[in-house]
């Protein structure tokens, strides 16, 4: 456990404290962003270099930014509603979020794979990501460019405005 | 503590976070970013297993959690498209009052 990975892990956890506990929505999608790049950074922290860059192109460059686009499209950021629900509804939701937090960390500390010896840090080259992302994986690869696509097309034509056919 | 118990406390306390900002916002747009919390913290307890796990020279943390980027990105487009859609409609997105309405 180094400092920086102790620092960047704060850095996230309040990012996302303050992403759900906002009251407008703005803010909450810029905190949300702060945790991306948190979380982005953790990557680059553990070695994958790679996989941190892309977090912060896809998460903070495109989702985050998606986001403030729908808040602002949908004038979220001046709607009068409370952005709670009830307490007691809330407290049930925070009570379930506690108790699987409790689960997972009994689960933790109770598990052997935390009692592995340290690793020497894993070589992943980019080399050796596409190699691996072009061979082995070349098919779930095109699967998934597949999916974006129809996913992208799917999202425009839902979105798209409706013509005012005849009824 | 070793460092992989630290980094799977740290994506179970994002995990909680997301899922309770999930349960308890009200606009639609809020839980959706609920949700993407906790694919981030399940995307790196992928990375920290292939870090501190004995195998990483298999690559396939990485290349998890890569896909799973992919179908994050997907999942995002289409669900706030769908809270558009649905806006446009309501013109709330309000979780409560949808239900209230019942369409």
């Amino acid at each position: 456990m180094s400092a920086p990975f102790l620092i960047l892990a704060a850095v996230t956890l309040i990012g996302a404290c303050a992403a759900m506990l906002f009251r407008g929505l703005v803010h909450c999608a810029l905190a949300l962003a702060v945790a991306f790049a948190g979380i982005g950074a953790l990557y680059l922290n553990l070695g994958a270099q790679f996989l941190g860059l892309a977090q912060l192109l896809v998460y903070v460059g495109a989702i985050a930014v998606l986001i403030v686009f729908v808040v602002l499209l949908t004038r979220g950021g001046d709607s009068d509603s409370p952005p709670l629900s009830p307490a007691p509804r809330q407290f049930t939701g925070i009570l379930v979020a506690g108790a699987i937090f409790a689960i997972l960390a009994w689960a933790i500390f109770h598990s052997f794979a935390i009692h592995t010896p340290g690793m020497p840090v894993p070589q992943a080259t980019i080399r050796q990501l596409g190699v691996a992302l072009m061979e082995s994986y070349a098919l779930p690869l095109e699967v998934i460019g597949l999916m974006l696509t129809a996913a992208l097309i799917g999202a425009v034509l839902v979105a798209m405005k409706e013509k005012p056919g005849p009824q | 503590m070793t460092p992989l118990a630290g980094c799977l406390l740290a994506s179970s306390m994002l995990f909680a976070v997301g899922l309770a900002g999930a349960l308890t916002r009200r606009n639609a747009i809020l839980v959706l970013v609920g949700i993407e919390l906790m694919l981030n913290a399940a995307n790196l307890n992928f990375v920290a297993f292939w870090r501190f796990g004995p195998h990483s020279g298999a690559l396939t943390g990485m290349v998890f959690v890569l896909f799973s980027i992919g179908v994050a990105a997907a999942e995002a487009a289409v669900g706030l498209a769908l809270i558009l859609a649905v806006y446009r409609h309501t013109k709330t997105t309000d979780l409560r009052q949808l239900i209230r309405r019942r369409g």
